[in-house]
């Protein structure tokens, strides 16, 4: 899958002189991705607001050292996410973690309903009643599923770039990502056979 | 439709998440594709995943930042000469 916003390549030297102009266009390709994690993880516009801001300054200032280990788009996106859970830390007064285990039930995601509804053309035209029901799955799965299916499928990132994001094997995060599109997969499908009952 | 009960299905289950990324085995992959051709429900089940998925993947790209939240990131950054109208960003 190929994100629909083209992004212009950024030029790492650049960045590190300081050229405004190559930061302008850092944020312009990674500012609205990085605003939909944290919208994900934080669930409010404004925290959502203040991660934004800090992912950004902290890249602006970290971008001298900044190595290439990893991709920029790894780095930029772990950065967002330890910001967006040191945020819920600071509230909770508590330990967040995404790397803690994903309790497993054997079975617990496995498809129950069976019913093909690709070729629904409610599923071709997106209807609003259709898109709220997919905003209510994917809100009501558990966050360390949601994060994972967000990196991976949204965002494009691959197995093993969601894997450093979150600080999880690839392993971690292919477990929780099959749970995650096949608790998606299920609510949809209770969805659109309810929609052909009426 | 009834359920998936076959143990090939909990098999293909266990290879579904690699065989969706492209990242298996050719001769798992042969395996896997040959299931399908005979089992409707997994067929299904694949389908449907994949549906899922690009649902999901096109709904969220159309997901931008208030304008008013971008304007207050390239003020903090102070990038603000460099800001694009909405219509330069299509």
């Amino acid at each position: 899958m190929n994100s629909t916003v083209t992004k212009r390549e950024i030029n790492l030297d650049l960045l590190r002189q300081g050229e405004r102009s190559e930061m302008a266009a850092l944020v312009e390709n990674y500012s609205n991705p990085v605003y939909r994690i944290a919208m994900n993880i934080l669930h409010s516009e404004q925290d959502a607001e203040d991660v934004l801001q800090e992912t950004f300054i902290k890249v602006m200032h970290g971008i001298r050292h900044f190595e290439g280990r990893s991709s920029l788009t790894t780095w930029i996106y772990r950065i967002a996410v330890n910001e967006a859970l040191m945020l819920i830390r600071r509230r909770r007064g508590n330990q967040v973690s995404l790397d803690a285990e994903v309790e497993t039930a054997e079975g617990e995601a496995a498809p129950i309903e069976i019913e093909d509804w690709c070729c629904r053309p409610e599923a071709e035209t997106m209807s609003a009643e259709l898109r709220g029901e997919m905003d209510k799955a994917i809100a009501n799965l558990p966050e360390k599923l949601r994060i994972v299916f967000q990196l991976r499928d949204i965002e494009d990132l691959s197995i093993r770039e969601t894997a450093q994001v979150l600080g999880l094997t690839e392993s971690a995060v292919k477990t929780r990502l099959l749970r995650a599109r096949l608790t998606l997969r299920e609510e949809l499908t209770h969805y659109f056979q309810d929609s052909a009952r009426e | 439709m009834t359920p998936m009960e076959h143990d090939h299905c909990s098999d293909l289950l266990r290879s579904i998440e690699d065989y969706l990324d492209g990242d298996i085995q050719p001769e798992v992959c042969s395996q896997l594709e040959e299931h399908l051709r005979g089992c409707q429900n997994c067929r299904i089940v694949v389908d449907t995943l994949r549906k899922t998925i690009s649902l999901y993947h096109d709904e969220a790209c159309h997901e931008m930042m208030p304008e008013a939240t971008r304007e207050h990131l390239y003020r903090e950054l102070n990038l603000l000469d460099f800001l694009p109208h909405s219509d330069e960003r299509k």
